[in-house]
């Protein structure tokens, strides 16, 4: 019985490590890639990273890779991260020019220090709003959505990688996983009233995202804990950690739990005591929605320590 | 006349001297001939940088809008649900000053203006974003658009009063998106413009704060602004707004006496209930006057309620005997080109005054801004 609610359950893999941030909040990028290979390995019990990249991918597949870099230096993915989880990619047979780290705009991956490259070779990185990219002509509409979506997940890749951030958000509670997806519309800001809540719910439910969805490797290296979505160095925590799951849903669960337990650490408030607990968490993981699992007692967090 | 390169004809579609400018437009919109001067136009990549007027500064680098009822918390480097404002380091900047998305001359009835200075022409202008989100929106490719993804043309304040003195419009009217979200750009381009002769009208949702509202009133001629519905729900649902700051802007219109008029486009099944325009019409007999010119509008199926009939003509018929049964003086049916109601009728001899066909003018016999038949003054702004 036990074993069978083990299965039921939606796995999300914490794992940190002491090493991998140096000073200065450096990243040291052969630690991310033991971190990477060994929570991959823990999500799935597959003996090797490159048999949990084959469950997710084919060599067919374009991966998009959709990083979140809105917030600027100290509050957005790491571009060691996508490099690393590339090279990962690579060595389990991928080609490079199948896969795409993008996000809506140029400027903010280049700021990031993501290397731009629109060429066929290598790893391609570029933004929605490219010249020749763009935004869909056609509204996507789903409940309370009504949007134009960015090309890229619609044209350009097959499935996604996603590579939020985890942060606190002081309308939504936290961005994580789900709120990553505001980068592939052309109107966020008409979607963070009442919490975002139900729209991230609404615009992850919608197929052209939702059945993209193949793996997310949220970057917790550096947490803002607090006064999110911006950095703000005095609450943000060198955390050191990555966070994996296939449900966006449970991750994103997890995600607001830690954003508590470092609130708590550094002696601020709850979410829930600041009046901004992620509703749309539960929103998403609804009949509806379906995108997930939200509560503790269907998730299993499986801890790992480097 | 130059040729115009391939590139700059979809970017750039323009009709007269004038365009929208949007890339999700560019197979719908007419071209025309095109002026000369068009040629010195040419879309911008960049976004404006100019501080806004209405906003408060908070801790941690946010700052609280004060421009419209959202009164948007803005962190660093985050916008505000028009999509238009940018914090950046703890300051608030319009990135539409000078931007125009759209520009055209337009007649004054097509905003629709019916007591203001009738066949005269208005030089309309508007930027990229809406503080609110419609789903019946005919604009939707501009107003839910942020400016980096529309076609945006330098047009600061003094070129837009020298287009309006070219086309011999009477008016600058701004309009087609929400101007209340570009308002530094239409205050600055107001105040020019009154010091060259040139009135300035805004076509508006009313979903603004009061004070902004006075000292831009201060600048302007006359306003329009579109009633949605007269119930909450309405306004959350279909608008993501709220009916009680829209009713405070019409009192504070009317407060200030600067011309106004009001539009309500009747959506099937959503608005259309004559109770509620029953309500609607007692509260501005009440609350404002019966000289407030109502146009009850025809819905066309647009952007997010395709699934909705246009409104039968019925409807706008049933709804504009209400009114008139409420005791309003002016009361008009829109979007029905030839309809008998598009036409201005003095309260009290009931001769036609101002006859229409669209946005033509068919008949005049106002004199004076007087019924030439019974002397009968007209509320308005005449000639």
């Amino acid at each position: 019985m036990e074993k069978e609610d083990s299965l039921n359950k939606s796995k999300v893999v914490i794992i940190r490590s002491k090493k991998v941030l140096g000073s200065n909040n450096k990243v040291n990028s052969s630690e991310l890639v033991l971190m990477l290979k060994k929570g991959l390995v823990s999500l799935t019990g597959d003996p090797d990273f490159r048999d949990v990249v084959s469950r997710f991918y084919t060599p067919q597949d374009v991966i998009g890779m959709k990083v979140n870099c809105l917030a600027g230096k100290g509050a957005s993915t790491h571009p060691e991260l996508a490099i690393s989880f590339a090279s990962l990619l690579k060595e389990a047979g991928i080609k490079e020019k199948n896969i795409i780290i993008w996000d809506r705009a140029n400027a903010e991956l280049e700021e990031m220090g993501f290397p731009l490259n629109y060429s066929r070779n290598g790893i391609r990185c570029f933004g929605t709003d490219t010249d020749t990219v763009g935004y869909s002509r056609d509204l996507y509409q789903y409940l309370n959505i009504g949007s134009l979506l960015s090309r890229i997940p619609l044209y350009y890749t097959s499935v996604q990688v996603n590579l939020p951030m985890l942060k606190d958000h002081s309308l939504a509670g936290i961005t994580c996983s789900l709120k990553n997806f505001y980068g592939a519309v052309n109107n966020p800001n008409k979607y963070h009233e009442d919490g975002c809540n139900p729209f991230v719910a609404d615009l992850n439910a919608l197929p052209q995202i939702k059945d993209q969805n193949r793996l997310i490797i949220c970057d917790a290296l550096t947490v803002q804990y607090r006064g999110g979505p911006s950095y703000l160095p005095y609450w943000n925590d060198g955390y050191g950690g990555i966070i994996i799951s296939t449900d966006p849903a449970a991750l994103d669960f997890t995600g607001y739990q830690v954003i508590n337990q470092l609130r708590r650490k550094n002696g601020s408030p709850t979410l829930e005591k600041s009046g901004i607990f992620p509703k749309y968490i539960l929103t998403a993981a609804d009949r509806n929605h379906n995108l997930g699992k939200a509560s503790s007692d269907e998730i299993e967090i499986i801890k790992v320590s480097l | 006349m130059k040729k115009l390169k391939r590139r700059d004809f979809f970017k750039c579609s323009l009709s007269g001297v004038g365009g929208i400018l949007s890339s999700n437009l560019i197979s719908r919109i007419p071209v025309l001939s095109v002026p000369e001067t068009a040629y010195a136009l040419s879309s911008t990549g960049r976004l404006s940088h100019v501080e806004a007027k209405y906003y408060k500064k908070l801790e941690h680098k946010e700052i609280e809008c004060q421009l419209c009822p959202r009164k948007c918390k803005v962190g660093d480097r985050e916008r505000g649900y028009c999509g238009v404002r940018e914090n950046q380091k703890g300051i608030y900047y319009t990135l539409v000053y000078g931007l125009a998305c759209s520009f055209h001359t337009d007649p004054i009835e097509k905003k629709p203006f019916f007591h203001f200075y009738p066949g005269s022409s208005a030089f309309s202008i508007a930027t990229a974003g809406c503080n609110l989100n419609c789903k019946f929106c005919q604009n939707w490719e501009i107003s839910q658009a942020r400016p980096e993804q529309t076609y945006n043309i330098e047009l600061p304040p003094q070129s837009v009063v020298e287009y309006a003195l070219k086309e011999n419009a009477k008016s600058i009217s701004y309009t087609y998106t929400e101007p209340v979200i570009f308002y530094e750009y239409m205050l600055d381009c107001a105040k020019l413009g009154r010091e060259k002769g040139i009135k300035s009208v805004m076509v508006s949702g009313g979903y603004v704060e009061p004070e902004p509202l006075v000292e831009l009133c201060k600048n302007l001629d006359a306003v329009k602004i579109d009633l949605k519905a007269f119930t909450d729900e309405f306004y959350k649902d279909i608008c993501r707004g709220r009916l009680q700051p829209v009713l405070e802007c019409l009192k504070e219109l009317n407060r200030m006496g600067i011309w106004y008029e009001i539009v309500y486009l009747m959506v099937p099944t959503l608005n259309d209930d004559m109770s509620s325009i029953r309500k609607m019409c007692q509260w501005i007999l009440a609350n404002l006057s019966p000289d407030v010119p109502i146009h009850f509008t025809r819905f066309t199926p647009m952007y997010l309620l395709k699934n909705l009939p246009l409104t039968p003509v019925s409807s706008l018929e049933k709804a504009r005997e209400i009114a008139l049964e409420t005791g309003l003086k002016f009361v008009y049916v829109g979007n029905v080109p030839g309809h008998k109601a598009e036409n201005t009728f003095c309260p009290k001899c009931q001769q036609m005054l101002i006859g229409r066909y669209g946005f033509t003018i068919t008949r005049m016999n106002l004199q004076k801004g007087k019924c030439k038949f019974c002397g009968e003054k007209i509320p308005g702004v005449w000639a």
